[in-house]
């Protein structure tokens, strides 16, 4: 908020000493367009003006914790599809690695670079969906048609190579579900080149908008130690001016291979976490083009893990030895070692973090999924004091959170 | 991770009470509940562990007691890895951890969940609600004695019983998939179209 707009004291009588003015309260959402999903946020405004906002999260709270704890660990695969349900490709991987650290296994490099692949081009989903949603906030109505189209030609290249545009479920603990299809590399090269002018376009609609400048230079700032102290991660933490970036500074699947530049804001606005997004889907697109250039041969799963990884089913259906390990771990589960392990991954939102205590067996102890969007909604009571209520949803739009991940 | 290392061992030279915990990946260390904040602060400002990646609990139920475990991972925004901290709660029956929120204002949503979930009450926090479920829910669902159907509940609000003519919330997942009870039904029954062995292609389905 611009200092000039101090909030007057609510129970202050007017020049005249006539009226009194009182705070009102507001209950927006869950189900406000702007809140993207289902939050609640519980206002205190005075006139325009927030002086207090509580949100109110749960509403898709579906206990995937709970339901971890009773199933194997291949059976929870598609329980983080619906974690951030706008790269669920990312989510996959994340637990995949998370429960892999656990049975101290490696993957081919093969299975890595797809892992890199379909989790770039997730990000760049997310980020898409996340600007058309920012610009329809904001009043940009263009944006949003210009992004879906994109997304569409993602979801096609996702259905051909999972089965499914949007619920992917693609990877198992040691692996992948299946090798990329002939000529799918091809494209998602051709898509890439097609997609960076294209790129340019969408955010030229934006970058350079006077409306869309104003309504978010300023507005939600975070500073470097408020998003430090608040647990934020991903571009949120970036905008801040924290070049922090998990993919850089903590490599896993490989991502020490490629080259990637880490953007990195300075006043942390929304109009900063825009600018973040949309350079890493620049990035995003580099790594993709790294990645499909050295594309190595080789084995797509971990084909020593005999107990994690149940093996292709052609090998299934004509040899005993593979038919028995399959059994075992569709009944069991993948077997793992007693320990705990956390991981973190550098997901579209942030950084998607799983805690495993194992006691050994197909069957996690307890499985704590990190959220990034619960924490990067954390902040909102503190960012919100002072702004207006159509700051308030343009600050939403800036945050870029998923529901589905913050309630899980 | 040298740096990780270093920390743990200047936390052990500083509080007797202090144990490296069993890990696979990152350094740990087990805190007695009464040195935690004083721990935690130590590799905060000491360590750079300045981020605070998550709080959880975890219920070890029917395994060691003390029943509860809060468990906190940091970062470090320079050093990039991570420590685990580990305290138990002493008490069975009404556990209680001291708050880290004076030291990350973060921690506040990560102890409602704890709370929410565990029932495990972080004294000092200034404002300990529920946060997933809702304020009047009587259960603490990641508890072990919870059982994966969930419990059928008594809904909070006499006007919304009254409209909609319905006392409780079902327990909501019974009779779904995965759900046992221990001494109750068993798989093939809470979930029979696995294993309805009573038509084939060349038996018609009974009552078809």
């Amino acid at each position: 908020m611009p200092a000039e707009h101090a909030f007057p004291d609510s129970e202050a009588k007017n020049a005249q000493g006539e009226f009194e003015t009182e705070k009102m309260s507001l209950s927006m959402g869950p189900s406000h367009p702007s809140t993207h999903g289902v939050l609640r946020i519980q206002l205190e405004l005075d006139g325009e003006m927030v002086t207090k906002a509580d949100p109110v999260i749960g509403y898709l709270h579906r206990g995937d914790e709970k339901i971890a704890e009773n199933m194997t660990y291949n059976q929870f695969v598609p329980y983080t599809d619906r974690l951030d349900y706008l790269a669920p490709l990312a989510n996959n991987m994340a637990y995949a690695i998370a429960v892999e650290k656990l049975a101290k296994l490696e993957v081919p490099p093969r299975c890595q670079a797809i892992r890199v692949i379909t989790a770039e081009m997730a990000r760049i989903s997310a980020h898409l969906l996340g600007l058309g949603a920012f610009g329809i906030d904001v009043g940009a109505w263009t944006v949003f048609l210009y992004s879906f189209t994109e997304r569409e030609k993602l979801y096609k290249l996702f259905e051909e190579l999972t089965g499914a545009r949007f619920t992917t479920s693609y990877t198992r603990i040691g692996g992948v579900a299946r090798d990329v299809p002939d000529g799918w590399m091809g494209r998602v090269d051709a898509f890439c080149d097609q997609f960076l002018p294209l790129l340019e376009e969408i955010l030229n609609l934006l970058t350079r908008n006077r409306i869309f400048v104003d309504r978010t230079a300023g507005v939600g700032v975070i500073s470097k130690e408020d998003a430090i102290a608040y647990g934020l991660t991903g571009p949120n933490l970036r905008a801040s001016g924290v070049p922090l970036d998990l993919r850089k500074d903590r490599p896993y699947s490989g991502y020490e291979q490629y080259e990637f530049d880490v953007p990195v804001g300075t006043k942390g606005d929304g109009y900063d976490r825009y600018l973040v997004r949309g350079e890493e889907m620049r990035q995003s697109v580099r790594i993709l083009k790294q990645a499909i250039a050295k594309f190595p041969g080789g084995s797509w799963y971990a084909e020593d893990a005999k107990r994690i990884f149940a093996p292709p089913k052609d090998k299934v259906l004509t040899s005993m030895e593979e038919l028995i390990q399959n059994f075992m771990i569709v009944t069991e589960g993948p077997q793992m070692p007693a320990g705990e392990v956390y991981f973190e991954a550098e997901n579209p939102k942030g950084a998607l973090g799983f805690y495993i205590v194992s006691k050994g067996g197909g069957v996690p102890w307890r499985l704590k999924i990190r959220a990034p969007s619960f924490c990067n909604l954390s902040i909102l009571p503190k960012v919100c004091i002072g702004a207006m209520v159509t700051d308030l949803v343009s600050i939403l739009g800036s945050l870029d959170f998923v529901m589905g991940e913050c309630d899980r | 991770m040298p740096a990780a290392l270093d920390a743990v061992a200047a936390l052990k030279g500083r509080w007797a009470g202090v144990t490296e915990r069993a890990s696979l990946d990152h350094p740990a260390v087990n805190v007695p509940a009464s040195d935690l904040l004083g721990v935690l602060a130590a590799l905060r400002d000491e360590h750079g562990y300045d981020l605070l990646a998550d709080v959880t609990g975890v219920d070890w139920t029917p395994g060691p007691r003390p029943r509860f475990t809060v468990v906190y991972h940091l970062f470090s925004t320079t050093s990039h890895d991570y420590v685990r901290v580990a305290a138990d709660c002493a008490d069975d029956a009404s556990p209680e951890m001291p708050t880290a929120t004076g030291l990350w204002r973060g921690a506040d949503w990560h102890e409602r969940e704890v709370f929410d979930m565990f029932g495990i009450r972080f004294p000092g926090h200034p404002d300990l609600r529920r946060i997933l479920m809702w304020d009047e829910y009587p259960h603490f669902p990641l508890r072990k004695d919870f059982p994966l159907a969930g419990i059928e509940t008594a809904l909070p609000d006499a006007q919304v019983v009254a409209e909609t003519k319905t006392g409780a919330i079902a327990a909501p997942m019974m009779g779904g998939p995965f759900v046992a009870r221990e001494g109750g039904i068993n798989m093939s029954d809470a979930e029979p179209r696995a294993k309805d062995e009573s038509w084939s292609e060349r038996r018609p389905k009974p009552d078809a």
